[in-house]
């Protein structure tokens, strides 16, 4: 299996599953420069949201820990602790804040 | 005209500024951080031969201050920002039509915008004699300078004016070691700032001190009758005489608005350049900052806070940024000769119908007013002599104190204790000052995440949160999160119990209801994760901290090995056990940040901090390392950080013990534990305490027949001495102390607290902790021992182990999908000969500081 990030060009293939540690995440560089958080959670749900801590600008998410906050799967940013969930994006911690997500799926390796 | 004319900015706009004291300096500094520097030609003239300095400490000076260390101007500040300075060479004509300022040496600069920061001259009232040799001001390090000189051979000298600065210049008289009288017009010192009752509780307090007043008698005539013409004494309005050698006239200031009056600005009626609340005077081309402005609300200020909001003001400004300066509070509290003095609000009790409460104990030299309205407002105060209170005091000026006026100035012990604390402030009391949230805006929220979201305090400096936590309810119930209704002592029992090692299996357990089979959250997961490592060879679990499904658990700097910066990018810090390391290992630490260009710095550890490590290069510069002996110093680790020593009876000659040694050995022994909160030691050799041991959460001195063992000690935030847990121990004893005491704490204690706050909290506090671990009230010495020696077989460096695991390298890579690309979001730029992160990159302005306490060390 492998996990696949939906950029403009179409899917992008990120890497195997196996690279994934549930509840943490990986980072993946995307064809226009920018850079994604990819994450599974414990039963194997991937998800895609941008790398870059809006709080303090480093592209760092992908190494916060996640969480889960009413059911809802959510990272917390390594710096500053601030938590995004991971379905839409938003910050749990400051309504004005949310970053972008990607959809994300698992594929068959062919 | 022959004058040399400096040329014409090359199309930048240019700037003037008049005066390089306190305030010029931080005009300067306001335009820098705005970028002004960069799009302005700026030229300074300076009066006094050296560049701005602090003027407030000016005394300090003669207490071994030395001229260099009073700078305020950073040096190399000028050449960065391209400021022309010119020292000695004051502005003497400006020439508003052609707007041109000459100098005393005939420098002609044209502006397109002048700021005069002139300050003040010292009063001399025109006394017959007052020029004579021997007649000084105090108010530049060429003033003191003059004075040392002088009384270098003198026995006597007196200060005309009893105000601030001239206790201040007499404390200074007298630490030159001459006889000092005080002599003031008014019938009390200090008239400005205290009343009748204020100053006869400070006239004790001097006088006991040495030094002569005389009050309510003026200066007539300095008499100059010796051969040289130079000064003998003094006469009084009251007609007397006294002798002295010299005189320091300190009787108050008043704005140098010369300049400015030549040139036709608008000047008050009693002095100070008259300015707006933008800090521009009556011609729009010039501003007028600090003592010698006449600000909007008809005030000169002679304090240096205010002086300051001018020049932030001006600068804003200057860039067509709104910001007023309508005025400032005069509130005080300073330490003159030792004493603390304090006033604020409305402290004469100018107010109509205002009342007075007083407390005075002439004995201890102690008095305290406050001002209160007929309707119970407080509205302003006056302490002498203890002024501890003013912190809380001052905030609550304009409401009704929580207690009586008589409570809040009775001394602590008598009569019933005041209730202040943050509870008693006043709805409007600023809590948290980087964002200007009120108490109430605090009260409207229930939780800590709550007020960080809806007011953004707690989110700058971090410094408020411990007020806000005790303005906040308690939380309904003990659990250590929303996972978890178990303390984490109560966790660590379960887990030694059960022998459970994986955090799922534990959720899914012991977790509240709605969290089992989920993710779990961001507090818990750290917290088990460290209770698994710290029981790891006991219950049977991998101690390898990225093994398994442990990996999931930590924190980013676990995870890494390494601490995260703000850019991203990671710091390395070897263990240097006791701070001792041989020249070819430091060597090898300055060859690895030589070839990956990291920023070296000595930490307040002693060791070395390596930054700006990329994720990727974090293994290859380890394996150096490793192969060169080092281990990790799990400076991102909740575990042992260092073991300070001093040098201890090897070199020194006042050291008992070999404490060298003894660090090492400690922290070879305690590397690797994991603990609830970060664990730091310290060993000295003596008495004198060079390793500063009392601080630390175990610290040991050594004695002439063992060594001493002191525990619960904490530096950081809310500093905490240490306890004297046992005495004379042998090495063996010692060790097997302080096993057991880690052992316990870690058993015991909350997530993130630290041993002061445990033995705080602790019922039954050191008393019960010594029958715990030193008479093993509890059976459970041997238990904790054994924990202690399975930690001590069970360690292993995690640097090496990691570099020894293809697998786990593979985690160290910026892309997933592209393992060799750097990441381009982690850049340097130059910085003192070293690097700092490239902010600009991140599309971010640096905020000012992002540090919440409690964070991830
Ligand atoms: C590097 C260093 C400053 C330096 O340049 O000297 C440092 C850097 C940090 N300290 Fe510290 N502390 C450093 C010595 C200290 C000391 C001095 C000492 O250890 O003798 C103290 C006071 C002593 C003490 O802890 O009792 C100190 C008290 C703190 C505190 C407050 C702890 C407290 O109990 O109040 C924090 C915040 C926390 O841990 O929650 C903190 C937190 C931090 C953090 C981890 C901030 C954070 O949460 O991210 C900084 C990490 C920078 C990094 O990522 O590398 N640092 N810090 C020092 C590393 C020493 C070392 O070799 O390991
Ligand atoms: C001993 C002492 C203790 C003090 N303690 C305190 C305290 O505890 N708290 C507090 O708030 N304040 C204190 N002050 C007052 C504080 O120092 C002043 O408020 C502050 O220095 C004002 O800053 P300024 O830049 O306006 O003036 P200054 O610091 O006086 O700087 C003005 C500069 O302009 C220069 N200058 C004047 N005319 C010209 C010209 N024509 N051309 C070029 N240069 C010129 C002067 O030589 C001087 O260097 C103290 C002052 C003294 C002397
Ligand atoms: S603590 Fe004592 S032995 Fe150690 S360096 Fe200081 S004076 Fe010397
Ligand atoms: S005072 Fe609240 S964050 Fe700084």
């Amino acid at each position: 299996m492998t996990v696949e990030l939906r950029v403009a060009e179409g899917w992008l293939t990120v890497c195997e599953l196996e690279a994934l540690i549930p509840g943490r995440g990986v980072a993946a560089l995307l064809p226009d420069g920018s850079q994604a958080a990819v994450f599974i959670d414990r039963q194997g749900r991937p998800y895609a949201i941008s790398n870059r801590d809006p709080f303090t600008g480093a592209q760092v998410l992908s190494r916060g820990l996640i969480g889960c906050a009413e059911g809802r799967p959510f990272v917390a940013s390594p710096l500053l602790k601030q938590r995004f969930d991971l379905s839409s994006g938003r910050c749990l911690d400051d309504d004005g804040v949310a970053v972008r997500t990607y959809p994300v799926r698992t594929a068959a390796t062919s | 005209m022959s004058n040399p004319q400096s040329p014409p900015p090359a199309g930048r706009p240019s700037l003037v500024l008049v005066g390089h004291g306190m305030v010029g300096q931080r005009y300067l500094e306001a335009l820098a951080e705005r970028g002004a520097t960069a799009t302005h030609a700026i030229t300074v003239l300076c009066e006094e031969p050296r560049p701005a300095y602090d003027r407030v400490h000016l005394t300090s000076y003669f207490s071994g201050t030395s001229a260099e260390d009073l700078s305020m101007t950073p040096a190399g500040f000028m050449a960065e920002h391209g400021i022309e300075l010119h020292l000695g060479d004051p502005a003497v004509a400006v020439d508003r039509e052609a707007r041109t300022v000459t100098s005393r040496s005939g420098r002609v600069v044209p502006y397109d915008v002048l700021v005069l920061a002139t300050g003040s001259y010292p009063f001399v009232p025109p006394v017959p004699g007052k020029d004579s040799p021997g007649c000084f001001v105090y108010r530049t390090v060429e003033d003191l300078l003059a004075i040392e000189e002088y009384a270098k051979d003198r026995a006597t000298g007196a200060v005309v004016g009893g105000g601030l600065l001239g206790l201040e210049a007499a404390g200074a008289l007298q630490g030159l070691g001459l006889a000092t009288r005080i002599v003031e017009f008014a019938p009390r010192l200090m008239p400005a700032q205290v009343d009748d009752g204020g100053g006869a509780a400070l006239l004790r307090t001097i006088e006991s001190m040495g030094l002569t007043v005389h009050t309510g008698v003026g200066t007539q005539e300095v008499l100059a009758d010796a051969p040289d013409g130079s000064v003998t004494g003094m006469r009084l309005s009251d007609g007397s005489t006294l002798a002295t050698d010299l005189v320091v006239f300190s009787a108050g200031v008043r704005p140098r608005d010369q300049l400015a009056r030549d040139c036709g600005l608008e000047v008050g009626e009693r002095g100070g350049i008259a300015v707006d609340t933008r800090c521009r005077t009556s011609d729009p081309h010039v501003y007028a900052i600090g003592e010698c402005a006449l600000a909007s609300d008809g005030r000169v200020y002679g304090l240096v806070a205010p002086g300051y909001e001018m020049a932030e003001t001006a600068a804003d400004d200057l860039l067509g940024r709104e910001r007023e300066f309508t005025g400032a509070d005069l509130s005080t509290k300073l330490k003159l000769l030792g004493v603390d003095v304090a006033s604020f609000g409305d402290a004469h009790g100018a107010t109509e119908g205002s009342l007075d409460v007083v407390y005075s104990d002439s004995r201890a030299g102690v008095y305290k007013k406050l001002v209160v309205a007929p309707d119970g407002r407080l509205l302003g105060g006056i302490l002498v002599g203890d002024a501890d209170s003013y912190g809380l005091l001052r905030p609550l000026t304009g409401s009704v104190p929580p207690a009586a006026p008589e409570q809040l100035v009775l001394p602590a012990g008598i009569g019933a204790p005041a209730a202040l604390g943050p509870a008693s402030l006043p709805d409007d009391a600023i809590i948290c000052s980087c964002h200007n949230v009120t108490k109430k805006a605090i009260a409207a929220c229930a939780t800590l995440p709550e007020v960080k979201k809806c007011t953004k305090a707690g989110t700058g400096c971090g410094g408020c949160v411990k007020v806000i936590g005790q303005l906040l309810p308690p939380p309904a119930e003990k659990g250590l999160c929303a996972c978890f209704a178990y303390t984490r002592a109560e966790l660590y029992e379960i887990v030694r119990t059960l022998r459970l090692t994986s955090y799922d299996q534990l959720l899914d357990s012991h977790g509240r209801e709605a969290a089992r089979g989920t993710d779990g959250c961001e507090v818990c997961k750290p917290a088990v994760g460290s209770i698994i490592a710290s029981l790891a060879p006991t219950i049977g679990a991998s101690g390898y901290v990225l093994a398994g499904e442990q990996a999931a658990l930590q924190d980013t700097n676990d995870h890494f090995l390494a601490n995260l910066q703000r850019n991203g990018s990671y710091s390395v810090v070897p263990r240097i056990p006791g701070g001792e390391i041989t020249p070819d290992k430091l060597i090898v630490i300055g060859e690895v940040a030589r070839d990956f260009g990291l920023y070296t710095k000595i930490t307040g550890g002693q060791r070395i901090d390596l930054f700006g490590a990329r994720v990727d290069q974090l293994p290859q510069i380890w394996s150096r390392l490793v192969e060169a002996g080092f281990e990790s110093g799990h400076a991102y680790g909740k575990a042992l950080r260092t073991v300070k020593s001093c040098v201890g009876q090897t070199w020194c000659r006042y050291g008992v013990q070999d404490s060298v040694r003894m660090a090492i050995d400690l922290e070879l022994r305690y590397r690797g534990l994991r603990a609830p909160h970060k664990l730091k030691s310290a060993v000295s050799g003596c008495t004198r305490e060079c390793a500063e041991a009392q601080s630390k959460d175990f610290g040991v001195i050594a004695t002439a027949n063992g060594w001493n063992l002191y525990v619960g000690g904490n530096g950081g935030a809310t500093p905490r001495h240490a306890d004297l847990l046992a005495q004379d121990l042998s090495d063996a004893e010692l060790v097997r102390l302080i096993d057991r005491f880690l052992m316990f704490y870690i058993r015991t204690a909350d997530r993130l607290e630290r041993t002061s706050a445990w033995l705080e909290r602790l019922e039954g506090g050191l008393e019960h902790l010594r029958d715990v671990v030193v008479h093993d009230s509890l059976g459970l010495c041997a238990e904790l021992e054994a924990l202690m020696a399975d930690h001590v077989a069970g360690y292993r460096d995690e640097w090496a182990e990691t570099l020894d695991d293809p697998d786990r390298l593979r985690r160290f890579v910026s892309f997933v999908n592209a393992p060799g690309a750097p990441d381009p979001t982690v850049k340097f730029v130059p910085e003192r000969e070293q690097v700092k992160p490239d902010l600009a990159v991140l599309q971010i302005s640096p905020s000012p500081s992002l540090e919440p306490l409690g964070g991830t060390r």
